[in-house]
């Protein structure tokens, strides 16, 4: 047995195509993004070499500060919203009939393209003729935002579609979770007399801690690398004011082809991911796990 | 040891004892909730199918869920005929398909190589792939873009295919891993001992045994690929090779003021996705909780 599966000529040549595309396409351009970071190019051109003069410009750059602010509310924004995934989860985990139709509608949204999901809320929140105007003129607010073009408003009304698309997936991951909570412990606690309440946060809460760990960095990571909805639904507009991180980094270099300054983006988006996910594992790190067993 | 005192438990709704209007009480408000949220989540397609078959007239006058007095279709054929959407449509589905089959294909390899044969180095390869899953694309994106120019693959549908392989390969290893380890190695010792090679092991035993982990992955691959957006957009220039999502938000700006045209071209891309949900959702729900329950 071990001499046949042993065979490292075998097992190179099977992990050699995937394992090749790995390097060149994702390891490689990773090196390659710090690299061009330190060049000034203009994507078609020459490369000049001009140290770290891209990244010292990085730290200066109002608007992209001001793009990294505004990844950083979504992020914000994206964990807490896990605090009502996490309510409706608790809620269909309960005695709920019909509960996996309920989980499979809210997925439907995450099944949809980013672009058709922008260009579906562009309509909705269409100043006249969108649904959502239309609905508050009718109810008598008389003149209603046009949600995408305020600067101070843009921001917040992206975050509606943005949660609309995530919310069925973040549920069924806790709906599962919860689920697999042994049946006994919840009666177990039921004939102790505790509430409902009680039973949710003092017993099952606990239980998938390391499920929601896992969905916090999740939607703190995912939110840092977030890009096409913003890019089809506002292009970072109006004026940048719903401008991140990673469309930031998108238009440096394809809309003014500065590709050594939006490498230079890119390879501190990629940093900041890392050190994201490093830290947030490292914060909810638990020196004892709850053990049911 | 006997007792013969009844438990008296407190009265709250779902324990099964107590004031039944309480109870019910409870699960109205409950229900409610959910029900909300589900609204919520579909609303904004069924009003999307509702204009899509209204014509401007329909749509700027009558309210937004108010059914057309007869539904465009007209709409929809326009759209088909008129924008290349078929072409479009025909791209998204080979590349998708292609690519598909090859990652799942690779990702077994690799996951069979890693749970089931031993070799230096290991736990190494598997690290690189699970570190592969924290890479935001577009911090890729213009080494890859500068890649694919000096290959002369811009504008070739492999630039795309190769990417959606290599980015996809993280989550579908960590996906299949789960399954490989559980597998009993019964049925491949009793194989070595017969004679059988690696190869025969692998596609002739342990890759149908790992079929419905498959259908799983194939499952997963295919929603991110079919709807994925800026690599088609980047890569691709000429309309011969563009996929479904990259040639509606081309379309749609054609169209912008068109309401019916923009409401079927979004259903005509959604629909595939929808209707295999309503044939595979069971499979989908699981795939995306062990993707990332796993996690």
């Amino acid at each position: 047995m071990d001499k046949v599966m042993s065979n490292r000529l075998v097992a190179a040549l099977y992990v050699l195509p995937a394992l090749l595309l790995l390097l060149v396409l994702i390891y490689i351009p990773i090196v390659l993004t710090g690299y061009y970071g330190l060049m000034q190019w203009d994507g078609i051109g020459a490369m000049t070499f001009i140290g770290f003069e891209n990244y010292a410009r990085l730290l200066h750059d109002a608007t992209f500060w001001q793009s990294a602010y505004h990844t950083f509310l979504l992020a914000l924004f994206s964990a807490l919203s896990l605090i009502g995934y996490l309510m409706i989860a608790l809620v269909l985990s309960g005695k709920i009939k019909g509960a996996n139709l309920f989980r499979k509608i809210y997925l439907i949204p995450m099944l949809l393209s980013s672009v058709a999901i922008a260009q579906l809320w562009l309509k909705i929140y269409h100043p006249s003729n969108g649904v959502l105007n239309t609905f508050l003129e009718s109810v008598g607010i008389a003149n209603p935002p046009a949600w995408l073009a305020e600067p101070s408003l843009v921001l917040y009304a992206l975050f509606v579609p943005i949660l609309w698309q995530y919310a069925g997936f973040y549920i069924l991951i806790y709906y599962a979770a919860l689920k697999n909570i042994p049946e006994s412990l919840v009666e177990a606690a039921r004939i102790d007399g505790a509430s409902p309440w009680q039973i949710a946060f003092r017993i099952k809460l606990p239980l998938i801690t390391e499920v929601i760990k896992v969905t916090i960095v999740l939607a703190v990571v995912g939110s840092l690398k977030y890009f096409d909805l913003i890019y089809v639904m506002t292009d970072g507009g109006p004026n940048g004011s719903s401008e991140v991180m990673a469309s930031y980094m998108y238009h440096q270099a394809f809309r003014g082809f500065d590709f050594g300054y939006g490498s230079a983006v890119g390879f501190f988006l990629l940093v900041i991911c890392l050190v994201v996910t490093w830290l947030l594992r490292k914060a909810t790190a638990s020196k004892d796990t709850i053990q049911y067993s | 040891m006997k007792t013969d005192t009844a438990v008296r438990l407190p009265a709250y709704p779902g324990t099964g004892t107590g004031p039944t209007v309480l109870r019910r009480l409870g699960y109205v408000l409950l229900y409610s909730l959910l029900i909300l949220v589900a609204l919520l989540q579909i609303l904004p397609l069924i009003w999307l199918l509702l204009f899509s078959l209204k014509n401007n007239q329909e749509v700027f006058d009558m309210a937004p869920f108010a059914l057309p007095a007869t539904p465009r279709w007209e709409n929809y054929v326009k759209v088909w005929t008129e924008g290349n959407i078929s072409l479009y449509f025909f791209n998204s589905v080979w590349i998708t398909v292609v690519s598909v089959v090859f990652t799942v294909l690779f990702a077994s390899l690799v996951t069979f190589a890693i749970t089931r044969m031993r070799w230096k180095g290991r736990s190494l390869v598997l690290g690189l792939f699970m570190v592969g899953m924290m890479i935001p694309v577009h911090s890729t994106l213009i080494p890859l873009f500068s890649l694919f120019l000096k290959l002369h693959l811009t504008d070739h549908p492999l630039s795309v295919i190769l990417s959606y392989i290599a980015f996809n390969m993280p989550i579908t290893i960590m996906i299949l891993l789960g399954f490989y380890y559980a597998l009993p190695r019964e049925v491949e010792e009793a194989a070595v001992m017969d004679g059988c090679s690696v190869h025969r092991i692998f596609f002739r035993i342990v890759l149908p045994m790992t079929a419905s982990v498959i259908a799983t992955t194939a499952i997963i691959n295919m929603i991110y690929d079919w709807n994925e957006f800026i690599f088609v957009n980047t890569f691709i220039s000429t309309d011969a090779y563009k996929t479904l999502t990259v040639g509606v938000q081309n379309f749609i700006g054609q169209y912008t003021t068109d309401w019916g045209a923009i409401g079927a071209t979004l259903m005509i891309s959604i629909l595939p996705i929808l209707i295999a949900f309503l044939v595979l959702s069971n499979r989908i729900v699981e795939g995306i909780a062990a993707g990332s329950v796993k996690g």
